[in-house]
């Protein structure tokens, strides 16, 4: 029996002949997907002035990318998502109390210098997001610490509170992190409220604590974090090999009474961690592609993060740890690269 | 040495074309180090252009004068210690009456010494140029410069401090975006400057 065939079946072109569905705007927008259970958390602790916060800087990131392709004449990419996830990503990373211009400019030194000014996707040197939140917090550092006690303002019962505070923060009961607490007071103060420790671990796990806007929920980070990895965007190396340093050596460095008595689940679920190991180290662009390479790149942040926290003057280093880290993740991957087989050395 | 003869328009031309067309920071982008260290408030800024204003003209001056007994082979350590004979004439002057400025400028004022944009001058101008006109081009990259300083410095002062040369000019409940004044914001105002004189110059079709 004949088949019947087209003439275009008959035509070989050069590879590649086997196309992934995955795109560019897919794989972004399914991360901003499994980042709206954070987000949601954000908004039940601190009110509807997350959203508002968190729009300001999708909306300024979307500008500036839309802003700076415009001057420098490339096509406007804004709907790819990246730009979206990057303001939304800066968001998570306010404190809810911000004045109105901190998203706005922060996020376009995200956006416009970091990403667009160094060649737009793919290119930039360091996390766009955490670029904006570092400037705000060397140029605003009183504004981007002021945290607050979360207060379910999202009360079915109260729901006039949701609502208030939306445009400028009047009140609420400010409060320091536990990180702030634990560098400022000791680490029997962080405590000193609950009635045992398993409580503040509860605490700390579903997000009940002072803290910027996205960070505070290690499960809601959890849940998005492994909707990623299920859908391979994500692999576990950064996240784990980051945890686990992150981990191990607060315990070996973190206690007072000496070596070996650190706190390691409290320094692992507090802070900007969970945020940080799951969705910004793991930034395709600025971190290691060599398997091998990310574990050293997660080695590397963790104990840069745990330097910073027992240290130096910040009470949180994970944000600093991962900008410098960026750094070497060109370094890693070509020193770390797979040996192709049949090449000899020196060749 | 072949000394090309100068008229009245050519002076104004060595002078003008320092001021924009060959601006040295925004168009040569020479002695960043200076620009990029003091220009944290005006006033600094401003002490800084003119001190170096000064330098350049005299050194290009006497650079200018010894151009035809200087062997080629030592010109460089020549030029130098004319140029540090001046700098450390205008260090003690700064010393002596404007010491805020002096203390703020602190190390810049002895490394004018080796600023690129005066031994630039010295080496690819006032060396192969008579008097009047080495004067006339020092005088216009010095101005240039100071300009260009003071653009830097007050955008850094006015958005890190929110005033200017020590007024407080902005509404009342700005908060001062402390970043610029520090080293990062330095460098982000003078890489936006750079980027917004290149964009003017491609949309004036002016070659670059």
């Amino acid at each position: 029996m004949e088949i019947k065939r087209k003439e275009s079946d008959f035509i070989v072109t050069v590879s590649p002949h086997v196309r992934s569905v995955e795109t560019v705007p897919r794989i972004m927008w399914t991360v901003v997907v499994s980042l709206l259970p954070a987000l949601l958390c954000g908004v039940y602790f601190f009110g509807l002035r997350v959203i508002f916060v968190t729009a300001l800087c999708i909306v300024g990131a979307l500008f500036s990318e839309w802003f700076v392709e415009k001057l420098a004449g490339k096509p406007i990419t804004i709907g790819d998502g990246s730009a979206f996830l990057s303001g939304l990503l800066l968001g998570l990373t306010m404190p809810v109390t911000v004045p109105f211009y901190i998203p706005l400019i922060s996020s376009f030194i995200a956006v416009g210098i970091t990403k667009q000014i160094f060649g737009g996707i793919g290119y930039n040197i360091f996390n766009p997001a955490l670029i904006g939140r570092a400037f705000a917090l060397i140029t605003w550092p009183r504004a981007m610490t002021s945290w607050v006690e979360p207060s379910k303002m999202f009360d079915l019962n109260n729901i006039g509170a949701a609502f208030s505070n939306i445009g400028m923060w009047l009140d609420g009961k400010t409060s320091a992190t536990p990180l702030g607490i634990l560098k400022l007071e000791g680490i029997a103060k962080v405590f000193e409220p609950y009635a045992a420790k398993a409580d503040l671990y509860m605490n700390l796990l579903i997000g009940q604590r002072a803290g910027s806007i996205g960070e505070t929920s290690v499960i809601a980070i959890l849940i998005g974090a492994l909707f990623l990895m299920l859908r391979r965007y994500i692999s576990w190396h950064i996240p784990v090999s980051y945890l686990a340093t992150v981990g191990l050596f607060s315990w070996i460095l973190g206690g007072k009474e000496g070596l070996f008595t650190g706190d390691a689940l409290l320094h692992v679920l507090s802070g900007g961690l969970m945020l940080g190991a799951f969705f910004m180290a793991t930034d395709y662009v600025t971190s290691p592609s060599v398997k091998k390479g990310r574990l050293v790149f997660g080695f590397g942040c963790g104990i840069l993060t745990v330097l910073i926290r027992l240290k130096a003057g910040y009470p949180e280093g994970v944000m600093f740890a991962i900008l410098i880290m960026n750094c070497f993740a060109p370094l890693i991957d070509r020193n770390l690269k797979q040996k192709v087989f049949g090449l000899r050395k020196g060749k | 040495m072949h000394v090309a003869p100068f008229n009245i328009m050519t002076l104004f031309n060595e002078f003008f074309k320092g001021i924009v067309k060959e601006n040295p920071t925004f168009r040569l982008v020479l002695g960043i180090c200076p620009t990029l260290a003091v220009t944290t408030s005006l006033d600094n800024g401003l002490g800084m252009g003119v001190a170096t204003t000064f330098v350049l003209v005299f050194s290009n001056m006497f650079i200018s004068i010894v151009r035809n007994i200087v062997p080629k082979k030592v010109r460089i350590p020549i030029f130098i210690v004319i140029i540090s004979t001046f700098v450390t004439t205008v260090e003690l002057i700064m010393a002596a009456y404007v010491p805020d400025i002096h203390e703020a400028l602190g190390i810049f004022i002895p490394l004018i010494v080796v600023n690129c944009i005066i031994m630039g001058r010295a080496e690819a101008f006032a060396s192969k140029a008579q008097v009047l006109p080495a004067v006339a081009d020092g005088l216009g990259m010095g101005i240039g410069f100071t300009m260009a300083v003071s653009i830097i410095s007050g955008v850094r002062e006015i958005i890190g401090s929110g005033t200017i040369l020590g007024y407080e000019i902005m509404f009342s409940g700005y908060s001062p975006a402390v970043i610029m004044i520090l080293p990062p914001g330095a460098f982000i105002t003078m890489g936006l400057i750079l980027c917004f004189f290149k964009y003017m110059g491609n949309l004036l079709g002016r070659k670059v």
